[in-house]
């Protein structure tokens, strides 16, 4: 609870600073379609100085994801990134790539570009550790966001910007139990992603019953929903199902129903199907992590880095999550969900 | 290859049935299909039980549809690397056209179809006009298409997936044709199973049949002969790749209307398991040979092991090495009666 409170803190902070910038609109709209222009503008932009409020801070700021191409969740975070580099007038490059091979190389070329300030997702760190050494040993200051938290301060990075899968998949557990579920099946839909497995894990302790991991493949949906299917109709005594990707969450609920199973769905992340399933009682909650603040608390605090030598946390993660979406607040997110930044 | 291409003279003659079974290019797939269907039938009584066959010819199904395109392609000697991302193009298309146009959704469908199918005569066309493999043609094509699927789509909609489709005019009779269910001894099957089987009997008669069926053994066979004894290998080949696209289009359909929402990756990687359908059910990867029925079986195969293994309730960390596992053993099974029938047409 006491974290909420900073964190209100903190969101305010955002605001203000958008409030002053709006003043002098008309720079700043353009700083901030610089970002797309690629390299060219962000080199010539590097050269400027740290602008005072008035005019955005026009600081370069990379944002390199593991979000695989055509993933819901990682449009929100880049949503988030790009609306606080507009806000900020900073020129943010979102770049993503879910090979954690590829994504080395997207910032180790960042660094090479001289961009000032770095934020990345980790869900690979070991994979991460000697590009992101590379970056501070420029002297370019690193935020992590999302997944790869506990090795965030040994890789020497500021702060870390996420949800705990742990303290997450805990409370899922919980809700689960609350709702008389015993013997839950957790869906993993991406094999390799440490994240999920601790969110899995996290539920097995939330939760005080039986949890069974399913691996199915998240490109593959209808497959995915017939495989929910038979592990519903191979074990009728399952009264649960936690799914942790927001289309993974329609998909079992349609599967919970074609297999007459009367288990109880809840889910970890937020879309538009998952707040009309939540509306009509097919999800029974969905967990948010807000992947719209870690986009733009990155960007946000980073700027405040570069300027001002703050940092948030005291070493510790900021939490973003977990915050639940239930058939009470429903209304309210799903309108923003739709809008693409929930 | 080329030893059960349909001649005239070997159609002609009297051959026993039994030797004609023996000589079909699925005969193994289909004994690997009973092996793996007793197989997990003993593991779990789910399996075999209406419920559990309903669920697993399911994503059968799907696969199955898309294989048997694919094989008719394999046979006409190419690959399409595209044919999985152009379900999710096409199923984007008729999100998008109903969702953000408020486009009629069977209008919606008839645009999808178009666009894909010119992808397909697209992928056809750089084929024959490059004479470069296939293999490189589509995996261009993949990649574009990757990327357009995911840049449009943001573009468009400003979000990576189409949601509401369901909420759309029209809705229903769209689903009644591609995503429904049917009732058969008291179970709900899709009825994207009876549409497998349509398929797979239509390609079936295109390629025993038909012209255009012998024009594909033959172009797979040996495109240069083809060519010089007048088989127009130049449309025959569009023509297949535009087959592909056709059903890509189908499942991207069902998919779309079933779920009611459509992901900017959908069908990313699920290329390579149509080819192995296809070869599983007999294809050669060299073309000329294969059929139809044995790609559905092929299909039927992988369906039946993707399920079978969360029935049997193996754990799913290994879910994967299974699937492997029991597909080399279809395959190894395939070949060995394959072989042994082979020898004894020969004796």
């Amino acid at each position: 609870m006491k974290k909420n409170k900073f964190l209100v803190a903190v969101l305010a902070l955002p605001l203000a600073l958008a409030a002053c910038t709006s003043t002098s609109s008309s720079s700043d709209s353009s700083s901030a379609a610089a970002p797309a222009e690629g390299s060219a503008a962000a080199t010539a932009a590097a050269s400027a100085a740290p602008a005072a409020g008035g005019e955005g801070y026009g600081y370069n700021i990379a944002v390199v994801t593991h979000g695989g191409a055509g993933d819901a969740f990682w449009s929100v975070v880049k949503a988030g990134a790009e609306k606080a580099g507009a806000d900020l007038g900073d020129n943010v490059q979102y770049q993503s790539d879910g090979d954690p091979q590829k994504q080395a190389q997207l910032i180790d070329a960042a660094v090479s570009q001289g961009v000032q300030g770095l934020v990345v997702s980790m869900a690979n760190p070991d994979a991460l550790k000697d590009s992101i050494a590379k970056a501070t040993a420029a002297g370019i200051p690193v935020i992590t966001i999302n997944a790869g938290g506990d090795k965030s301060k040994e890789f020497g990075a500021m702060n870390h910007i996420g949800q705990d899968e742990a303290v997450a998949g805990n409370a899922v557990g919980a809700k689960m139990a609350e709702a008389g579920a015993k013997n839950v099946i957790c869906v993993i839909q991406e094999a390799g992603n440490v994240a999920l497995e601790t969110r899995c894990q996290g539920v097995t302790d939330g939760l005080g019953g039986t949890v069974e991991n399913l691996q199915v493949d998240n490109n593959d949906l209808t497959g995915a929903q017939a495989t929910i299917k038979s592990k519903l109709q191979a074990d009728p005594s399952i009264d649960g199902v936690v799914t942790l990707g927001g289309q993974m969450a329609a998909v079992a609920a349609a599967a919970v129903e074609e297999a007459g199973s009367s288990a109880k769905v809840g889910t970890f992340d937020v879309n538009s199907d998952v707040t009309a399933l939540i509306k009509d009682g097919k999800v029974l909650f969905a967990v948010d992590q807000q992947p719209y603040l870690q986009g733009y608390m990155g960007v946000d605090l980073m700027t405040l880095y570069l300027s001002n030598a703050n940092t948030l946390g005291g070493g510790l993660p900021v939490l973003t999550g977990p915050s639940f979406v239930t058939p009470e607040n429903v209304d309210q997110i799903s309108e923003l969900a739709v809008a693409g930044t929930r | 290859m080329g030893a059960v291409s349909a001649t005239a003279d070997e159609r002609v003659a009297k051959v026993s049935v039994f030797r004609r079974l023996l000589m079909k290019p699925e005969l193994g797939a289909v004994i690997g299909a009973i092996l793996i269907f007793l197989f997990f039938s003993f593991l779990s009584p789910v399996f075999h039980s209406a419920a559990g066959i309903a669920n697993w010819l399911d994503p059968a199904s799907t696969i199955g549809i898309m294989a048997v395109a694919v094989a008719m392609l394999m046979i006409g000697g190419h690959f399409d690397l595209s044919a999985g991302v152009q379900i999710g193009s096409a199923g984007l298309i008729v999100g998008i056209l109903t969702t953000h146009f408020h486009l009629f959704i069977w209008a919606s469908i008839a645009v999808s179809l178009v666009v894909v199918l010119a992808i397909g005569a697209f992928n056809g066309y750089l084929v024959v006009r490059t004479g470069l493999p296939s293999f490189i043609i589509t995996l261009a094509t993949f990649l574009m298409l990757q990327g357009l699927n995911l840049g449009l789509t943001k573009l468009i909609i400003n979000t990576v997936q189409v949601g509401g489709i369901r909420e759309e005019p029209g809705y229903d009779s769209a689903k009644a044709v591609f995503a429904s269910q049917f009732t058969l001894f008291g179970q709900e099957f899709q009825i994207t199973i009876l549409w497998w089987i349509l398929w797979t009997a239509l390609a079936t008669w295109i390629l025993m049949h038909t012209r255009f069926g012998n024009w594909t053994f033959a172009t797979g066979g040996d495109r240069n002969a083809s060519r010089n004894v007048g088989v127009p290998v130049k449309s025959t080949t569009i023509k297949l790749f535009m087959i592909v696209s056709a059903a890509a289009w189908f499942v991207g359909t069902t998919e779309a209307l079933r779920l009611g929402s459509m992901q900017a990756n959908a069908g990313f990687g699920r290329e390579l398991i149509f080819i192995v359908a296809a070869v599983i059910g007999g294809c050669l990867l060299t073309g000329g040979y294969g059929s139809a029925i044995g790609a559905a079986i092929g299909a039927l195969i992988f369906g039946m092991t993707s399920q079978g293994i969360v029935y049997a309730g193996w754990d799913s960390d290994w879910f994967k090495f299974f699937l492997g596992a029991m597909l080399l053993l279809a395959v190894l099974s395939n070949e060995y009666v394959r072989r042994r029938a082979a020898t004894q047409k020969k004796g």
